[in-house]
């Protein structure tokens, strides 16, 4: 870590769109000021000219005027307008990753951040990343809310308990910066932070190697598919009749009962915890649940392996 | 006018119709029961105050320099519980309300006065129950009590506070719905809607928002309870519930809230701005609209707490966009009570200072507001520190501005003494300048990308935190000179007369302080409100 010493009055800006929201809150901010300025400097103009007292001209004037009060009420709505639909689009492109972004899974605990690269590379507190890469987070939380956020990058998005969220980002700049915990999350939620550390690819890839992963997240997750007895069912031999998992990820399964769903991450987790809740048509709703069983870092895994089938 | 006042002072002013202190704890007279308010909002103010100090003395190092974690989680908690629900919420309504609906709309006392009294009953019952969480340990979960935090991990006294919130929310209900009462049945002959005052306007719309929200809030503490004592799964997880259930219901009420608090101090600057520049409102219908539009337009965005919450995208859009529209009522006012000081005769006692003081710090609340009402730039800055100093220039900035406003010009009403101008004015400024010491500085740490809720913090934002540490000391002293030189005019301050501001409004034609029954009989109105110039009758004119 090399922070800053002293007052920094701009915070670095480590991807295009942190490029864009800082001028987002510029020129909104040059905006409201040419809105302003005029206001404050109208009372301050009027206590003195008309400062009881003085002699200025009283005559009678309106005390009121439709179309002048229309006229600031609209016009400054549709000018800030522009600036809603400006941020309203970036947020859209946070919702939207590239297609061929590296996928890294998180977990969050009280108080501790959990980073998992696919190919099975752990750690705690600390995310490297490779520069100029799109990549994308799949994050849970073990037990209470937490908020992932990179100052740098302007992002943070609230990671929950029960369900995944998702965030992605594409760092242009080698380097080390903050990443911190957002939502209070009890006693040591100011320490739930550490770094994140943008490496040039073949830094990247030396680091991956030191790392030191066995197995990749999918071979890890076969593993698991055989453990939990998985496979007994959804196995290429098995006897019982359940849903093939070849090639199911991110295509639509039709239900029992009609609509269909996307076969996604939250799809395969809650099939796993809750596997009543959206039973796949054609099959009898014979599996048994895992909640309680497999960890948060275990489903991700057994994702994986079903994803490493597609 | 003149005759009123005089005929008013012959009976013993309300200050005088007893000297015991049950009929004071007895007392049904709506009067009484403001002062009961003040006393005990003063009191809860003192200590938020005090944890406030706490939480800053602890950031003026980055290690954090006297408290524990667990130490710091409690108090910022207990500052925003007791900030919030105790101080703000009832604040300048409970007060201010309380003394000047009947007295403006010239009616003997408000509508049901037992249940006035009452309501204090129920705010110090529900005090005492969070008093109780503060002295058995603290609690830890902020102010906000975010599910499954408060509901299945926390170690701290959640229950107690909650219930204390929990009762504290029925004061609030009754008191809304009195004022409602009072203001559509006993408005005096020729009181017509469209001569209120925009005082009773604003409470008005507040009222409606005490009685529609608050039910929301006891929702929402009562499931939490459920889910915490009894184990019924509705927002954790792990028990079949959904977190994001919570932050949804709680918004619902907490974002109007805001409202709660802000809506009574703009009623106080429009009274304020007119007294002192001696002018009609500008536009008084869109003045008096515009507070029932964002009573409105601010059960609808409740959403925008939650842009990174996981809520879906779209969802995200509509709050964005109906966040910028609710900034359009407020824009209305700012701009109207400016284009009330054309043409006035303006004068900067300390209750004016005040106004514009308010005018200038909910500007800037305001603008940061649309800030954060902006999509992509509420992802970064959301739970930093640039929301904490967003929603202390409207909550402190602007609503306690508003309150320290109404305090002085309406004193010399309620005790009938005048404070000392001179210390008046200094005070004020010093506010102002502690406010923007404390507060600024945190938009830069924010955006910098400070958490919020941080008991240790990187060193590079310690001279920032400095700074904010240095303005929340001269902010302390500052909100001390009044408590002194208040009491100190209770007894030595200048006997103010009915009206020493010359100000129109039906409260300025009794005596100061107002007998028991506040007129010696119901006044007609004739006249518009603000019918500048009044006449100023036998108060001392304080300006000769």
């Amino acid at each position: 870590m090399e922070p800053t010493k002293g007052v920094e009055l701009w915070p670095v800006q480590l991807s295009q769109h942190a490029q864009q929201v800082d001028w987002v809150i510029l020129a909104f901010t040059a905006l409201l000021v040419v809105l302003v300025l005029p206001v404050f400097a109208a009372m301050i103009y009027f206590a003195v000219k008309y400062r009881r007292g003085s002699m200025a001209d009283r005559s009678p004037s309106a005390s009121r005027n439709v179309w002048l009060e229309a006229s600031w009420s609209v016009i400054p709505f549709l000018l800030a307008g522009v600036f809603f639909a400006w941020a309203a689009s970036l947020y859209f492109d946070l919702f939207h990753p590239p297609a061929d972004s590296l996928g890294i899974d998180v977990v969050a605990k009280q108080w501790m951040w959990k980073f998992e690269h696919p190919g099975g590379q752990r750690e705690i507190d600390t995310l490297h990343v490779p520069v100029n890469t799109p990549v994308e987070l799949t994050m849970i939380s073990e037990d209470v809310i937490h908020s992932l956020y990179f100052p740098a990058l302007r992002i943070k998005q609230d990671v929950l308990p029960g369900r995944y969220t998702r965030l992605w980002f594409k760092a242009d700049k080698v380097g080390e910066y903050h990443l911190h915990c957002a939502e209070f999350c009890g006693t040591d939620h100011a320490r739930m932070g550490g770094s994140l550390i943008v490496l040039d690819p073949e830094g990247y890839q030396r680091w991956l190697g030191q790392a030191g992963a066995d197995t990749s997240l999918a071979a890890a997750g076969e593993a698991l598919f055989r453990k939990y007895g998985c496979s007994g069912c959804h196995g290429a031999n098995s006897s019982v009749r359940a849903p093939n998992l070849a090639g199911v990820y991110g295509s639509p399964v039709p239900l029992d009962g009609g609509g269909t769903v996307i076969a996604d991450e939250r799809y395969i987790r809650d099939s796993v915890l809750f596997p009543k809740k959206q039973v796949a048509a054609g099959y009898k709703p014979i599996m048994p649940t895992f909640q309680g069983q497999v960890s948060e870092e275990d489903l991700l895994k057994l994702i994986a392996y079903i994803k490493s089938l597609s | 006018m003149t005759s009123i006042a005089a005929e008013a002072a012959a009976e013993p002013s309300y200050l005088k119709a007893g000297y015991t202190l049950r009929s004071w704890l007895l007392t049904t007279d709506h009067k009484r029961i403001a002062v009961l308010y003040m006393i005990s909002v003063t009191a809860f103010f003192f200590l938020g105050g005090a944890a406030a100090a706490a939480v800053r003395i602890n950031l003026i190092t980055p290690e954090g320099a006297i408290l524990t974690a667990d130490g710091y989680n409690k108090a910022f908690t207990i500052h925003g519980v007791i900030m919030v629900w105790f101080f703000l919420i009832p604040s300048i309504p409970a007060t201010f309300g309380n003394f000047l609906i009947p007295l403006m709309i010239g009616a003997r006392d408000l509508a049901f006065p037992r249940l006035n009294l009452a309501s204090w009953y129920i705010l110090m019952f529900g005090a005492s129950f969070t008093m109780y969480a503060l002295v058995a340990g603290g609690v830890d979960t902020g102010w906000t009590f975010y599910t499954p935090y408060s509901s299945m991990f926390s170690n701290s006294h959640v229950i107690a506070a909650i219930i204390g919130v929990f009762i504290s929310g029925f004061s609030s209900i009754a008191t809304g719905l009195n004022f409602i009462v009072t203001i559509h049945k006993l408005r005096a002959p020729g009181m017509t809607w469209f001569r209120l005052p925009i005082f009773v306007w604003t409470h008005y719309a507040t009222s409606l928002i005490l009685v529609l929200a608050t039910p929301v809030l006891a929702i929402s503490l009562i499931l939490i309870a459920a889910e915490r004592l009894l184990g019924i799964g509705v927002f954790d997880p792990a028990l079949g519930g959904d977190p994001l259930l919570f932050q949804h219901l709680f918004w619902f009420y907490s974002h109007p809230a805001v409202y709660i608090m802000i809506l009574p101090a703009m009623g106080v600057v429009t009274e304020l701005v007119t007294a002192f520049s001696r002018r009609r409102i500008f536009g008084y219908s869109f003045v008096a609209f515009s507070s029932l539009a964002i009573a409105t337009l601010g059960f609808m965005v409740w959403g925008h707490h939650m842009f990174v919450s996981g809520q879906s995208m779209y969802a995200g859009m509509v709050f964005s966009i109906l966040s910028f529209l609710i900034a359009v009522p407020s824009a209305i006012k700012v701009y109207n009570w400016t284009a009330t000081l054309y043409k006035g005769q303006i004068a900067l006692d300390t209750p004016m200072l005040y106004a514009m003081g308010f005018i200038g710090l909910f500007v800037v609340g305001g603008i940061t507001g649309l800030f954060v009402a902006s999509l992509a730039v509420d992802v970064h800055v959301t739970d930093t520190y640039f929301v904490v100093a967003h929603f202390h220039y409207i909550m402190v900035g602007a609503t306690v501005m508003g309150y320290l406003g109404a305090l002085h010009y309406w004193w010399p009403k309620i005790t009938g003494r005048m404070y000392p101008e001179w210390w008046g004015r200094i005070s004020a400024a010093f506010v102002f300048f502690g406010f923007n010491l404390t507060f600024f500085p945190q938009f830069i740490l924010g955006y910098l990308g400070m958490p919020r809720r941080y008991f240790t913090y990187p060193p590079e934002f310690q001279v920032l935190n400095v700074m904010s540490s240095a303005g929340a000391s001269i902010l302390a002293v500052a909100y001390l000179f009044p408590f002194f030189y208040l009491l100190w005019s209770l007894r030595y301050g200048k006997i103010a007369g009915p009206n020493p501001w010359g100000a129109a409004g039906l409260e300025w034609t009794t005596s100061s302080p107002p007998p028991k029954h506040n007129f010696p009989e119901i006044p007609v109105v004739t006249a518009e409100a603000y019918a500048y110039p009044v006449a100023a009758d036998g108060g001392a004119t304080h300006h000769g």
